[in-house]
Protein backbone atom coordinates (compact mmCIF):
# COMPACT_ATOMS: atom_id res chain seq x y z
CA UNK A 1 0.00 0.00 0.00
CA UNK A 2 2.87 2.56 1.05
CA UNK A 3 4.23 1.51 -2.45
CA UNK A 4 1.32 2.50 -4.36
CA UNK A 5 0.78 5.91 -2.77
CA UNK A 6 4.78 6.40 -2.99
CA UNK A 7 4.42 5.98 -6.13
CA UNK A 8 2.18 8.96 -6.57
CA UNK A 9 4.03 11.34 -4.69
CA UNK A 10 6.74 9.48 -3.38
CA UNK A 11 8.17 12.77 -1.32
CA UNK A 12 5.26 14.20 0.24
CA UNK A 13 3.24 10.65 0.86
CA UNK A 14 6.51 9.58 2.80
CA UNK A 15 7.15 12.63 4.69
CA UNK A 16 3.78 12.84 6.08
CA UNK A 17 3.99 9.54 7.25
CA UNK A 18 6.89 8.89 8.95
CA UNK A 19 5.78 12.46 10.71
CA UNK A 20 2.99 11.03 11.74
CA UNK A 21 4.83 8.31 12.80
CA UNK A 22 7.61 9.70 14.78
CA UNK A 23 5.44 12.19 16.74
CA UNK A 24 2.98 9.49 17.78
CA UNK A 25 5.86 7.08 19.00
CA UNK A 26 7.35 10.12 20.61
CA UNK A 27 10.70 10.17 18.87
CA UNK A 28 12.06 13.20 18.50
CA UNK A 29 12.26 15.43 14.89
CA UNK A 30 15.71 14.43 14.71
CA UNK A 31 15.45 10.71 14.11
CA UNK A 32 12.23 11.83 10.65
CA UNK A 33 14.48 11.36 7.56
CA UNK A 34 13.37 11.87 5.05
CA UNK A 35 14.47 9.24 2.57
CA UNK A 36 13.81 9.66 -0.30
CA UNK A 37 16.41 8.24 -2.07
CA UNK A 38 15.72 4.61 -1.95
CA UNK A 39 11.83 4.96 -3.08
CA UNK A 40 13.24 7.00 -6.19
CA UNK A 41 15.62 4.30 -7.50
CA UNK A 42 12.73 1.86 -6.93
CA UNK A 43 10.41 3.66 -8.90
CA UNK A 44 12.84 3.64 -11.45
CA UNK A 45 13.47 -0.19 -11.64
CA UNK A 46 10.69 -1.75 -14.06
CA UNK A 47 8.96 -4.61 -12.61
CA UNK A 48 9.04 -8.40 -14.04
CA UNK A 49 5.89 -10.23 -15.14
CA UNK A 50 5.39 -13.79 -13.81
CA UNK A 51 6.46 -16.43 -16.28
CA UNK A 52 3.24 -17.61 -18.85
CA UNK A 53 3.12 -20.72 -21.25
CA UNK A 54 4.30 -18.63 -23.82
CA UNK A 55 7.49 -20.84 -23.35
CA UNK A 56 7.81 -24.36 -21.83
CA UNK A 57 11.66 -25.36 -21.00
CA UNK A 58 13.46 -28.44 -21.89
CA UNK A 59 16.04 -30.32 -23.16
CA UNK A 60 17.38 -32.73 -25.90
CA UNK A 61 20.21 -35.31 -24.22
CA UNK A 62 21.96 -36.86 -27.42
CA UNK A 63 23.45 -40.28 -25.69
CA UNK A 64 25.96 -40.42 -29.28
CA UNK A 65 27.62 -37.42 -27.69
CA UNK A 66 27.82 -37.68 -24.49
CA UNK A 67 31.02 -39.44 -23.13
CA UNK A 68 31.60 -41.87 -20.97
CA UNK A 69 33.76 -41.15 -18.03
CA UNK A 70 32.96 -37.80 -18.24
CA UNK A 71 31.40 -36.05 -15.40
CA UNK A 72 31.15 -32.19 -16.45
CA UNK A 73 27.26 -32.03 -16.44
CA UNK A 74 27.26 -33.36 -12.86
CA UNK A 75 29.82 -31.23 -11.40
CA UNK A 76 28.21 -28.22 -12.85
CA UNK A 77 24.96 -28.77 -11.76
CA UNK A 78 26.78 -28.91 -7.88
CA UNK A 79 28.86 -26.21 -7.90
CA UNK A 80 25.78 -24.20 -9.34
CA UNK A 81 23.28 -25.14 -6.87
CA UNK A 82 25.34 -25.26 -3.81
CA UNK A 83 25.44 -29.12 -4.05
CA UNK A 84 28.96 -29.27 -3.66
CA UNK A 85 28.83 -27.60 -0.14
CA UNK A 86 27.21 -31.14 1.56
CA UNK A 87 29.52 -32.88 3.78
CA UNK A 88 28.79 -36.04 5.16
CA UNK A 89 27.20 -36.26 8.80
CA UNK A 90 29.51 -36.56 11.57
CA UNK A 91 29.55 -40.79 12.31
CA UNK A 92 27.36 -41.43 9.13
CA UNK A 93 28.32 -44.19 7.29
CA UNK A 94 30.15 -43.63 3.99
CA UNK A 95 28.49 -45.57 1.22
CA UNK A 96 25.21 -44.91 3.07
CA UNK A 97 25.99 -40.96 2.71
CA UNK A 98 27.06 -41.63 -0.91
CA UNK A 99 23.03 -43.02 -1.80
CA UNK A 100 21.65 -40.29 -0.01
CA UNK A 101 23.58 -37.32 -0.78
CA UNK A 102 21.23 -35.06 -2.79
CA UNK A 103 21.62 -35.27 -6.62
CA UNK A 104 19.89 -33.47 -9.12
CA UNK A 105 21.42 -35.26 -12.43
CA UNK A 106 23.09 -38.12 -12.32
CA UNK A 107 25.27 -40.16 -14.91
CA UNK A 108 23.72 -43.63 -16.08
CA UNK A 109 24.99 -46.38 -17.56
CA UNK A 110 23.04 -48.43 -19.92
CA UNK A 111 24.90 -51.79 -21.46
CA UNK A 112 23.00 -54.12 -24.18
CA UNK A 113 23.27 -57.70 -23.18
CA UNK A 114 23.52 -58.92 -26.49
CA UNK A 115 25.79 -56.42 -28.47
CA UNK A 116 27.52 -55.63 -25.52
CA UNK A 117 27.35 -51.64 -26.24
CA UNK A 118 27.30 -48.92 -23.53
CA UNK A 119 25.19 -45.71 -23.73
CA UNK A 120 26.44 -42.90 -21.62
CA UNK A 121 23.55 -40.53 -20.68
CA UNK A 122 22.79 -37.59 -17.60
CA UNK A 123 19.72 -38.34 -16.02
CA UNK A 124 17.93 -35.78 -14.12
CA UNK A 125 13.93 -34.21 -13.41
CA UNK A 126 12.23 -35.02 -17.00
CA UNK A 127 10.06 -31.90 -16.66
CA UNK A 128 7.00 -33.68 -17.36
CA UNK A 129 3.77 -32.05 -19.01
CA UNK A 130 1.91 -34.69 -16.24
CA UNK A 131 4.25 -35.21 -13.55
CA UNK A 132 3.42 -38.27 -11.29
CA UNK A 133 4.84 -35.92 -8.65
CA UNK A 134 2.55 -33.46 -8.58
CA UNK A 135 -0.34 -35.85 -8.60
CA UNK A 136 0.81 -37.03 -5.27
CA UNK A 137 1.79 -34.54 -3.11
CA UNK A 138 -0.94 -33.74 -0.57
CA UNK A 139 0.20 -30.29 0.39
CA UNK A 140 0.76 -28.69 -3.08
CA UNK A 141 4.04 -27.91 -2.36
CA UNK A 142 5.53 -30.41 -5.81
CA UNK A 143 4.03 -28.40 -8.67
CA UNK A 144 4.49 -27.30 -12.76
CA UNK A 145 5.38 -23.74 -13.16
CA UNK A 146 3.78 -22.23 -15.99
CA UNK A 147 6.58 -22.51 -18.40
CA UNK A 148 6.82 -26.12 -17.58
CA UNK A 149 9.31 -26.44 -14.80
CA UNK A 150 8.56 -29.21 -12.23
CA UNK A 151 9.92 -27.98 -8.89
CA UNK A 152 9.23 -27.82 -5.24
CA UNK A 153 7.74 -25.06 -2.99
CA UNK A 154 9.82 -25.58 0.18
CA UNK A 155 7.70 -23.69 2.23
CA UNK A 156 5.07 -26.16 1.81
CA UNK A 157 6.63 -29.07 1.78
CA UNK A 158 6.46 -31.55 4.72
CA UNK A 159 8.82 -33.86 3.16
CA UNK A 160 6.58 -37.10 3.11
CA UNK A 161 8.55 -38.04 -0.03
CA UNK A 162 5.48 -39.24 -1.73
CA UNK A 163 7.04 -37.35 -4.81
CA UNK A 164 10.00 -39.60 -4.61
CA UNK A 165 7.81 -42.59 -4.46
CA UNK A 166 6.61 -41.73 -7.44
CA UNK A 167 8.73 -40.21 -10.19
CA UNK A 168 9.83 -43.12 -12.55
CA UNK A 169 13.06 -41.30 -12.79
CA UNK A 170 14.61 -41.51 -9.45
CA UNK A 171 15.50 -38.05 -9.61
CA UNK A 172 14.43 -36.78 -6.14
CA UNK A 173 16.61 -36.10 -3.28
CA UNK A 174 15.65 -35.46 0.31
CA UNK A 175 17.48 -33.80 2.44
CA UNK A 176 18.50 -35.57 5.83
CA UNK A 177 20.51 -32.92 7.94
CA UNK A 178 20.95 -29.04 8.63
CA UNK A 179 22.08 -27.37 5.38
CA UNK A 180 25.51 -25.56 7.19
CA UNK A 181 26.18 -23.85 3.91
CA UNK A 182 23.71 -22.96 1.23
CA UNK A 183 23.90 -19.92 -1.77
CA UNK A 184 21.89 -17.21 -1.86
CA UNK A 185 20.85 -18.35 -5.52
CA UNK A 186 19.49 -21.67 -4.68
CA UNK A 187 18.01 -21.75 -1.00
CA UNK A 188 17.89 -25.35 0.48
CA UNK A 189 16.94 -27.06 3.69
CA UNK A 190 16.45 -30.10 5.89
CA UNK A 191 13.05 -31.97 5.49
CA UNK A 192 12.28 -30.84 2.07
CA UNK A 193 12.33 -32.67 -1.14
CA UNK A 194 14.44 -30.85 -4.40
CA UNK A 195 15.65 -32.27 -7.54
CA UNK A 196 16.74 -30.05 -10.70
CA UNK A 197 14.95 -27.01 -11.57
CA UNK A 198 15.95 -26.05 -14.60
CA UNK A 199 18.29 -23.60 -13.52
CA UNK A 200 15.32 -21.88 -12.70
CA UNK A 201 16.90 -18.96 -10.97
CA UNK A 202 19.29 -18.25 -14.19
CA UNK A 203 15.84 -18.52 -16.67
CA UNK A 204 14.49 -15.74 -14.64
CA UNK A 205 17.29 -13.75 -14.84
CA UNK A 206 17.46 -14.11 -18.21
CA UNK A 207 19.75 -16.19 -19.08
CA UNK A 208 19.48 -18.95 -21.79
CA UNK A 209 20.78 -21.98 -20.85
CA UNK A 210 21.74 -24.36 -17.52
CA UNK A 211 24.75 -25.11 -16.06
CA UNK A 212 24.81 -28.85 -17.38
CA UNK A 213 24.21 -27.87 -20.88
CA UNK A 214 27.00 -24.70 -21.27
CA UNK A 215 29.74 -27.43 -19.19
CA UNK A 216 29.04 -30.21 -21.90
CA UNK A 217 29.72 -28.01 -24.10
CA UNK A 218 32.17 -26.23 -22.91
CA UNK A 219 34.04 -29.81 -22.85
CA UNK A 220 33.19 -29.89 -26.69
CA UNK A 221 30.56 -32.91 -26.23
CA UNK A 222 27.38 -30.77 -27.03
CA UNK A 223 25.24 -33.35 -26.05
CA UNK A 224 22.85 -31.33 -24.48
CA UNK A 225 20.78 -29.11 -25.93
CA UNK A 226 19.00 -26.74 -23.89
CA UNK A 227 15.62 -24.61 -25.07
CA UNK A 228 12.24 -23.83 -25.63
CA UNK A 229 9.97 -26.42 -26.91
CA UNK A 230 6.93 -24.12 -27.82
CA UNK A 231 9.93 -22.12 -30.28
CA UNK A 232 9.58 -23.43 -33.54
CA UNK A 233 12.99 -21.75 -34.33
CA UNK A 234 14.47 -22.83 -31.06
CA UNK A 235 17.78 -24.60 -31.98
CA UNK A 236 16.25 -27.28 -29.53
CA UNK A 237 13.26 -27.69 -31.68
CA UNK A 238 15.64 -27.62 -34.75
CA UNK A 239 17.38 -30.37 -33.06
CA UNK A 240 14.38 -32.91 -32.16
CA UNK A 241 13.11 -32.08 -35.99
CA UNK A 242 16.28 -33.17 -37.75
CA UNK A 243 17.23 -36.65 -35.86
CA UNK A 244 14.70 -39.26 -33.99
CA UNK A 245 14.46 -38.85 -30.03
CA UNK A 246 12.29 -40.28 -27.35
CA UNK A 247 11.19 -39.99 -23.73
CA UNK A 248 12.84 -42.31 -21.51
CA UNK A 249 9.41 -44.17 -19.77
CA UNK A 250 7.08 -43.16 -22.53
CA UNK A 251 4.88 -45.87 -22.41
CA UNK A 252 4.07 -43.72 -18.80
CA UNK A 253 2.49 -40.77 -21.42
CA UNK A 254 3.34 -38.44 -19.27
CA UNK A 255 5.13 -35.64 -22.47
CA UNK A 256 8.40 -35.19 -20.65
CA UNK A 257 10.54 -31.94 -21.40
CA UNK A 258 13.58 -33.94 -21.77
CA UNK A 259 14.12 -35.89 -24.57
CA UNK A 260 16.89 -38.51 -25.63
CA UNK A 261 18.27 -39.40 -28.90
CA UNK A 262 20.47 -41.84 -29.81
CA UNK A 263 18.80 -44.63 -27.00
CA UNK B 1 -14.02 16.58 43.93
CA UNK B 2 -10.70 17.93 44.95
CA UNK B 3 -9.24 14.69 45.48
CA UNK B 4 -10.87 13.35 42.55
CA UNK B 5 -9.26 16.09 40.37
CA UNK B 6 -6.10 15.40 42.06
CA UNK B 7 -6.33 12.01 40.95
CA UNK B 8 -7.39 12.46 37.79
CA UNK B 9 -4.07 14.51 37.22
CA UNK B 10 -1.98 11.71 38.66
CA UNK B 11 -3.21 9.57 36.85
CA UNK B 12 -2.43 11.78 33.36
CA UNK B 13 0.87 12.06 34.48
CA UNK B 14 1.62 8.76 35.19
CA UNK B 15 0.06 7.27 31.79
CA UNK B 16 2.29 10.37 29.88
CA UNK B 17 5.06 8.73 31.96
CA UNK B 18 4.44 5.42 30.47
CA UNK B 19 4.15 6.52 27.10
CA UNK B 20 8.03 8.03 27.50
CA UNK B 21 9.28 5.33 29.01
CA UNK B 22 7.59 2.93 25.99
CA UNK B 23 8.51 5.65 23.63
CA UNK B 24 12.62 5.77 24.94
CA UNK B 25 12.32 1.79 25.38
CA UNK B 26 10.84 1.55 21.39
CA UNK B 27 14.16 3.74 20.43
CA UNK B 28 16.55 1.63 22.06
CA UNK B 29 14.84 -1.56 20.85
CA UNK B 30 14.77 -0.40 17.32
CA UNK B 31 18.78 0.24 17.28
CA UNK B 32 19.26 -3.46 15.77
CA UNK B 33 20.82 -1.96 12.86
CA UNK B 34 24.37 -3.07 12.71
CA UNK B 35 26.84 0.15 11.93
CA UNK B 36 28.97 -2.44 9.71
CA UNK B 37 25.59 -2.97 7.30
CA UNK B 38 25.16 -1.76 4.24
CA UNK B 39 22.12 -0.61 5.69
CA UNK B 40 23.40 1.68 8.29
CA UNK B 41 24.19 3.93 5.53
CA UNK B 42 20.91 4.13 4.24
CA UNK B 43 17.96 6.79 5.38
CA UNK B 44 15.29 4.38 5.79
CA UNK B 45 14.91 0.27 4.47
CA UNK B 46 12.79 -0.24 1.01
CA UNK B 47 9.41 1.04 3.07
CA UNK B 48 9.63 3.81 5.83
CA UNK B 49 11.31 1.78 8.94
CA UNK B 50 8.08 1.86 10.99
CA UNK B 51 6.37 -0.31 8.26
CA UNK B 52 9.22 -2.54 7.84
CA UNK B 53 9.04 -3.13 11.60
CA UNK B 54 5.88 -4.00 11.85
CA UNK B 55 5.30 -5.61 8.20
CA UNK B 56 8.64 -7.04 7.15
CA UNK B 57 7.52 -10.62 7.36
CA UNK B 58 4.19 -9.81 5.14
CA UNK B 59 6.03 -8.36 2.20
CA UNK B 60 8.58 -11.09 2.73
CA UNK B 61 5.62 -13.91 2.38
CA UNK B 62 4.53 -12.25 -0.35
CA UNK B 63 7.45 -12.21 -2.43
CA UNK B 64 8.05 -15.33 -1.55
CA UNK B 65 5.13 -16.99 -3.59
CA UNK B 66 5.51 -14.03 -6.44
CA UNK B 67 9.42 -15.62 -7.13
CA UNK B 68 8.38 -19.51 -6.46
CA UNK B 69 5.53 -19.67 -8.46
CA UNK B 70 5.96 -16.56 -10.82
CA UNK B 71 9.69 -16.41 -11.03
CA UNK B 72 9.76 -12.70 -10.14
CA UNK B 73 13.24 -12.85 -7.92
CA UNK B 74 15.16 -9.30 -8.17
CA UNK B 75 12.17 -6.81 -6.46
CA UNK B 76 12.77 -4.78 -4.02
CA UNK B 77 11.27 -6.92 -1.50
CA UNK B 78 13.49 -9.97 -2.06
CA UNK B 79 14.77 -12.00 0.92
CA UNK B 80 18.23 -11.79 -0.54
CA UNK B 81 18.12 -7.99 -0.75
CA UNK B 82 17.13 -7.73 3.52
CA UNK B 83 20.61 -10.26 3.90
CA UNK B 84 23.04 -8.21 1.28
CA UNK B 85 21.72 -5.01 2.93
CA UNK B 86 21.33 -5.97 6.57
CA UNK B 87 24.67 -8.79 7.02
CA UNK B 88 27.46 -7.07 9.63
CA UNK B 89 31.02 -7.40 8.65
CA UNK B 90 33.27 -8.64 11.69
CA UNK B 91 36.82 -7.11 11.90
CA UNK B 92 38.26 -8.98 9.03
CA UNK B 93 35.85 -7.63 7.05
CA UNK B 94 33.80 -10.82 6.76
CA UNK B 95 30.02 -11.12 6.88
CA UNK B 96 28.89 -12.35 9.84
CA UNK B 97 25.40 -14.24 9.69
CA UNK B 98 22.38 -12.45 10.40
CA UNK B 99 21.09 -14.86 12.20
CA UNK B 100 23.56 -15.28 14.00
CA UNK B 101 24.01 -14.16 18.08
CA UNK B 102 23.48 -10.17 18.16
CA UNK B 103 23.10 -9.47 14.47
CA UNK B 104 20.27 -7.87 13.14
CA UNK B 105 17.32 -10.80 12.45
CA UNK B 106 18.39 -12.39 15.80
CA UNK B 107 18.70 -9.73 17.97
CA UNK B 108 15.09 -8.03 17.61
CA UNK B 109 13.76 -11.73 17.23
CA UNK B 110 15.85 -12.91 20.08
CA UNK B 111 14.23 -9.87 22.19
CA UNK B 112 10.60 -10.58 20.77
CA UNK B 113 11.03 -14.58 21.16
CA UNK B 114 9.88 -15.21 17.56
CA UNK B 115 12.04 -17.83 16.06
CA UNK B 116 12.89 -17.72 12.52
CA UNK B 117 12.76 -20.00 10.34
CA UNK B 118 13.85 -18.65 7.33
CA UNK B 119 17.14 -19.09 7.77
CA UNK B 120 16.78 -23.16 7.30
CA UNK B 121 17.14 -22.70 3.72
CA UNK B 122 18.37 -19.13 2.99
CA UNK B 123 21.39 -18.47 2.96
CA UNK B 124 22.36 -15.99 5.74
CA UNK B 125 25.67 -14.44 4.34
CA UNK B 126 25.38 -13.34 1.06
CA UNK B 127 26.79 -15.46 -0.99
CA UNK B 128 26.74 -14.95 -4.53
CA UNK B 129 23.59 -12.02 -3.95
CA UNK B 130 24.57 -10.35 -6.74
CA UNK B 131 24.48 -13.40 -9.37
CA UNK B 132 20.70 -12.69 -10.70
CA UNK B 133 21.57 -9.26 -11.79
CA UNK B 134 24.95 -9.73 -12.78
CA UNK B 135 23.45 -12.77 -15.05
CA UNK B 136 20.91 -10.23 -16.12
CA UNK B 137 23.12 -7.49 -16.92
CA UNK B 138 26.03 -10.01 -18.66
CA UNK B 139 23.30 -11.11 -20.95
CA UNK B 140 21.91 -7.60 -21.34
CA UNK B 141 24.99 -7.09 -23.10
CA UNK B 142 25.87 -10.15 -24.67
CA UNK B 143 22.38 -12.50 -24.96
CA UNK B 144 20.25 -13.06 -27.45
CA UNK B 145 17.08 -10.46 -27.71
CA UNK B 146 14.58 -12.94 -25.80
CA UNK B 147 16.91 -12.81 -22.90
CA UNK B 148 17.62 -9.40 -23.00
CA UNK B 149 14.08 -8.55 -22.84
CA UNK B 150 13.80 -10.17 -19.61
CA UNK B 151 17.18 -8.60 -18.26
CA UNK B 152 16.10 -5.44 -18.81
CA UNK B 153 13.18 -5.55 -16.55
CA UNK B 154 15.27 -7.08 -13.96
CA UNK B 155 17.44 -4.15 -12.60
CA UNK B 156 17.63 -3.92 -8.67
CA UNK B 157 16.07 -0.91 -7.15
CA UNK B 158 19.13 -0.48 -4.70
CA UNK B 159 21.17 1.20 -7.13
CA UNK B 160 24.53 0.67 -6.57
CA UNK B 161 24.71 -2.63 -8.02
CA UNK B 162 24.66 -3.48 -11.36
CA UNK B 163 22.69 -1.29 -14.05
CA UNK B 164 21.00 -2.94 -16.62
CA UNK B 165 20.67 -1.28 -19.94
CA UNK B 166 17.52 -2.01 -21.75
CA UNK B 167 17.15 -2.76 -25.21
CA UNK B 168 20.62 -2.60 -25.72
CA UNK B 169 21.81 -6.37 -27.12
CA UNK B 170 19.05 -6.45 -30.03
Amino acid sequence: MTQRQAKVDPAGVDRDRRDFLGAAAGVTAASVAPGLMLHRLAEAAPRTEPVTDEHRWGMLVDTNKCADGCNACVEACNRENGLNLQSKPLGADLEKWQDQRAVWIRKVKLQDNVSGHVTSLPLMCQHCEHPPCVDVCPTGASFKRADGIVMVDRHTCIGCRYCMMACPYKARSFIHDQVEHKLTRAPRGKGCVESCNLCAHRLDAGGTTTACAEACSAEGHKAIIFGDLKDENSPLRQALGAQPSRQIRDDLDLNTGVRYAGV
Amino acid sequence: MAIATHRGRLVVIGLAGALFALAAQAEEVGGFVLESSKAAKLDNCVEPTEYMRRNHMELIRHQRDTTVYGGIRSTKHSMAGCVTCHVGYGADQQPVPVNGDHQFCEACHDYAAVTLNCFDCHATVPKGEGWNHEVAALHAHAGSGASAEVAGVLALPAGPRVQVEEGESK
